[in-house]
C-alpha cells in the first residue's frame, strides 16, 4: 500500500460534477473527484482529453460551465485565481523573463507587501531547500538551465505558500535524465513541505512514479481513479490498460461453450471469473506476466508461435512472439533471458489469474 | 589589399561604393556647407562656426524648439491613444493582431499631402463638418489654423508607426506569464505594472522612437492644416535652401537636428539590446 492520506484527513478539494463545455466540445464532463489533504494526486490523459482545462478551473484561470469546486467544503467558482489559496507551476513555466531569480521567488510576497529584508531570507531559505546554489539570487532567469528554472518555478510558487498547488506538465519539455532527476525530487519536496499537489501529465510512468493516486481521464470524463498500484494491476477499460507502456490486448468474444475466444490467436483463453452479462471485449496481459513453457510445463493458457525479433529494454528483454499473423509481446529480466534462436518455435503461457478482462 | 582578397569584403564594394555616393557623400556635404561663412557656395573656404552661433543668435531656435515640443506631444498623445488599441487588438485578435496593426498602415499608400487636404475639406468652413453643422443652425469656428489641429494632424499621420512596435511588443508578453503573476496573487493592476509594461517595454520603446524620429521632420501638418501658424525647423531649413539662398545656415540646422536625434536614438537603444529584442520571437 502507497503511502495514501486519504484515510487520515478529510477531502480539501471536492469537485462535484464539474462540467466545461466550449461550444458544442464538452472538455471536462460531469467530473466528481474528492482529493485529499496532502496527497499527490495525478491527472493522466493523452492530449485533449480536458486534464489542462480542468487543472485551469481548479486554479480559477478557467470557468466551470456547471458544476461545483468546493475548497475545505466552500464553494469557490467565483473565487479568481488571484483569491484563491493555490498556485500553479505552468508548462511553460511562465517565469518572468526580465527579473533576476530571486525576483521571481518573491514576486507573490512582494505582492502581498512583505517587508524586503524578510522576502529576501525566505527566498534564499526556499533556494537551499530547492537547491539553487545562494550566488543565483541575482541570476538572471533567463541564463538559467532547464532544471534551474524548474525548480526556479517551483520556489516561486512555494513563496506564495498555497494550500494546494497545482502542476500543468512542467517536465514535459526536459530531457529523459534530468526528468528522472526532478521527478524524485517533486516528490521529496511533497514530503517536505506536506502539501497537496495536483499534477498533471500525459504519461503514465510519470505519474506512477510520484503519485498517492492517479486519476485517468479520457474525452472528458476521469475514467477510473486508484492508486499507482490499482491502475496497474486493474484498468477499468482497455484505454486504461494500454495507457501504460506495452502491452497484450487480445479482443475476445464467448463461445458457445462459455469460454473466452480469441479469433486472432485462433484460440480459448480462461481467467478466474467471467464477469456477468459479458459477451465481448479484450483481454489485457501484461508481457511481464508471459512465461516461455518447456516441452514439459503445464500452463492454463498457451500459445505456440516463432520469435520474431527481441529488443533490449535496460534491465529487461522485450521478445516478439509471432503466432500467426498476431504479435504477442513478453518481457523477460535481463537474467531470465530467452537462450533460443530466432525464428525457434516456442510455446508461451500465462495464468488466467495475472490477466485482466475488460469489457470495451 | 589583403583584405580584399577575401570574397565577402571584395563582393560588398558594389554596395560600399553605392553607400559612400549615395548616403556618406551627401551627410558630409552637408555638415561641410554648415561650416562656411552664410550665403556662400563653396565649400573650399575657412570653416568657421558663424552659421550655428546664427541659430542661437537668430530667430531659428524657435522653430527648433517648437519641431520638438510638438514631436514630443505627438509621442505622448500617440501613446495615450495607441495602447489601448494595440493591447485591444492583441486580445482580441492574438496572433493575427500583427497583420491587423498592419492594415492601419494602408492609408501609407495615399500621399501624406492628400490625406491633410482631405481633413482641410473636412474641417474648412462650408466644409464637411461645419457644412453640415449649418444646416441644422450651428455655426462654430473652423478649428483649422489653429495650433492644436497641427497636433491632430501629426497624430493622425504617425499612428500606425507607434501602433505597430507597440502592437509588437504587446504581443510579445506570454499569456501564460501573465496568468501566472495573477496565479501568484497580484491585481490586475499590479499583473500590467509588473509584467505587461515591463515585457511590452521594448515595442513601447520603438514605438516611442520611430514616432518621434519621424515627427520631428514634420513639415506638411504646420503647412497645410496649421495654415503656417508655427513654423517648425524644417521649414526653416527648406526656406533656407530655397527663397534665402542660405545653405550653409539650411546645413547647420540640419546638422543640429540630425545631432539631437541622433543622441537620442543612441542613449535610448543602448538601454536596450536590439538583438534580444527581436531574436526572442
Amino acid at each position: 500500500m502507497t503511502r495514501s492520506q486519504s484515510t487520515i484527513h478529510g477531502p480539501i478539494l471536492e469537485l462535484r460534477k464539474l462540467t466545461r463545455t466550449f461550444g458544442a466540445l464538452t472538455a471536462v464532463n460531469a467530473i466528481d473527484l474528492d482529493i485529499a489533504e496532502g496527497e499527490f494526486f495525478t491527472i493522466v490523459g493523452p492530449s485533449g482529453s480536458g486534464k489542462t482545462t480542468m487543472l485551469r478551473m481548479l486554479a480559477g484561470m478557467e470557468q466551470a460551465t456547471s458544476g461545483d469546486i468546493l475548497l475545505r467544503g466552500k464553494r469557490i467558482n467565483d473565487v479568481p485565481a488571484n483569491r484563491r489559496p493555490t498556485c500553479m507551476v505552468f508548462q511553460s513555466l511562465a517565469l518572468f523573463p526580465h527579473r533576476t531569480v530571486g525576483q521571481n521567488i518573491e514576486f507573490p510576497m512582494k505582492i502581498r507587501g512583505v517587508d524586503p529584508a524578510k522576502r529576501k531570507e525566505r527566498a534564499l531559505q526556499l533556494m537551499r531547500q530547492l537547491r539553487l546554489p545562494e550566488n543565483y539570487y541575482g541570476k538572471n532567469v533567463t541564463k538559467c538551465s532547464g532544471g534551474e528554472r524548474q525548480r526556479v518555478a517551483l520556489a516561486r510558487a512555494l513563496a506564495y505558500d498555497p494550500e494546494i498547488l497545482f502542476f500543468d506538465e512542467p517536465l514535459s519539455a526536459i530531457d529523459y535524465k534530468l526528468r528522472k532527476t526532478l521527478e524524485r525530487e517533486l516528490k521529496d519536496i511533497h514530503r517536505e513541505t506536506g502539501k497537496t499537489f495536483v499534477y498533471i501529465t500525459h504519461s503514465l510512468e510519470e505519474a506512477m512514479v510520484m503519485s498517492d493516486r492517479i486519476g485517468v481521464m479520457q474525452a472528458g470524463r476521469l475514467i477510473q481513479v486508484g492508486t499507482p498500484n490499482q491502475i496497474y494491476s486493474t484498468p477499468t477499460n482497455r484505454f486504461v490498460s494500454e495507457f501504460i507502456g506495452d502491452v497484450n490486448v487480445i479482443p475476445v468474444h464467448i463461445g458457445p461453450n462459455g469460454k473466452l475466444i480469441s479469433d486472432d490467436f485462433a484460440a480459448e483463453f480462461s481467467v478466474p471469473k467471467i464477469p456477468v452479462g459479458f459477451t465481448g471485449g479484450h483481454l489485457v496481459v501484461r508481457p511481464e506476466f508471459v512465461r516461455f513453457l518447456g516441452s514439459g510445463d503445464a500452463s492454463e493458457n498457451r500459445l505456440t508461435g516463432r520469435v520474431y525479433n527481441e529488443y533490449a529494454l535496460g534491465s529487461r528483454i522485450q521478445y516478439q512472439v509471432r503466432v500467426g499473423e498476431a504479435v504477442f509481446i513478453v518481457e523477460k529480466l535481463r537474467q531470465q533471458a530467452y537462450t533460443g534462436g530466432l525464428d525457434d518455435e516456442v510455446a508461451i503461457g500465462w495464468s488466467g489469474a495475472d490477466s485482466i478482462l475488460v469489457s470495451d | 589589399m589583403a583584405m580584399l582578397r577575401q570574397p565577402g569584403p571584395r563582393n560588398a564594394i558594389p554596395l560600399m561604393l553605392l553607400m559612400l555616393v549615395g548616403f556618406a557623400a551627401p551627410l558630409l556635404a552637408v555638415i561641410g556647407f554648415s561650416l562656411v561663412p552664410a550665403r556662400s557656395f563653396s565649400l573650399w573656404q575657412m570653416p568657421t562656426l558663424e552659421n550655428y552661433a546664427g541659430v542661437f543668435s537668430g530667430t531659428n531656435y524657435i522653430s527648433f524648439v517648437y519641431s520638438l515640443v510638438f514631436a514630443a506631444l505627438t509621442v505622448i498623445v500617440l501613446a495615450v491613444v495607441c495602447y489601448p488599441v494595440a493591447l485591444g487588438l492583441v486580445r482580441v485578435f492574438g496572433k493575427w493582431s500583427m497583420f491587423m496593426s498592419l492594415l492601419f498602415t494602408i492609408p501609407l499608400f495615399v500621399s501624406e499631402n492628400v490625406r491633410l487636404y482631405g481633413w482641410v475639406l473636412f474641417f474648412i468652413k462650408n466644409g464637411v463638418l461645419l457644412g453640415t453643422l449649418k444646416t441644422i443652425g450651428i455655426e462654430p469656428e473652423s478649428w483649422l489654423f489653429t495650433q492644436s489641429i497641427i497636433l491632430f494632424g501629426m497624430v493622425y499621420v504617425y499612428l500606425p508607426f507607434m501602433l505597430f512596435p507597440m502592437t509588437l511588443g504587446i504581443s510579445m508578453v506570454p499569456k501564460e506569464t501573465r496568468d501566472a503573476a495573477f496565479d501568484l496573487g497580484a491585481t490586475r493592476w499590479q499583473v500590467f505594472r509588473e509584467v505587461d509594461l515591463p515585457l511590452s517595454m521594448p515595442g513601447i520603446t520603438i514605438g516611442f522612437l520611430l514616432s518621434f524620429v519621424l515627427a520631428v521632420g514634420a513639415i506638411a501638418e504646420a503647412k497645410v492644416l496649421g495654415g503656417q501658424r508655427i513654423i517648425p525647423v524644417t521649414h526653416d531649413i527648406e526656406i533656407a535652401f530655397t527663397y534665402a539662398q542660405n545653405w550653409p545656415m539650411g546645413s547647420a540646422l540640419s546638422v543640429l537636428l540630425m545631432l539631437v536625434v541622433g543622441v537620442l536614438v543612441l542613449v535610448v537603444l543602448r538601454r536596450f539590446d536590439l538583438d534580444t529584442i527581436l531574436g526572442k520571437k
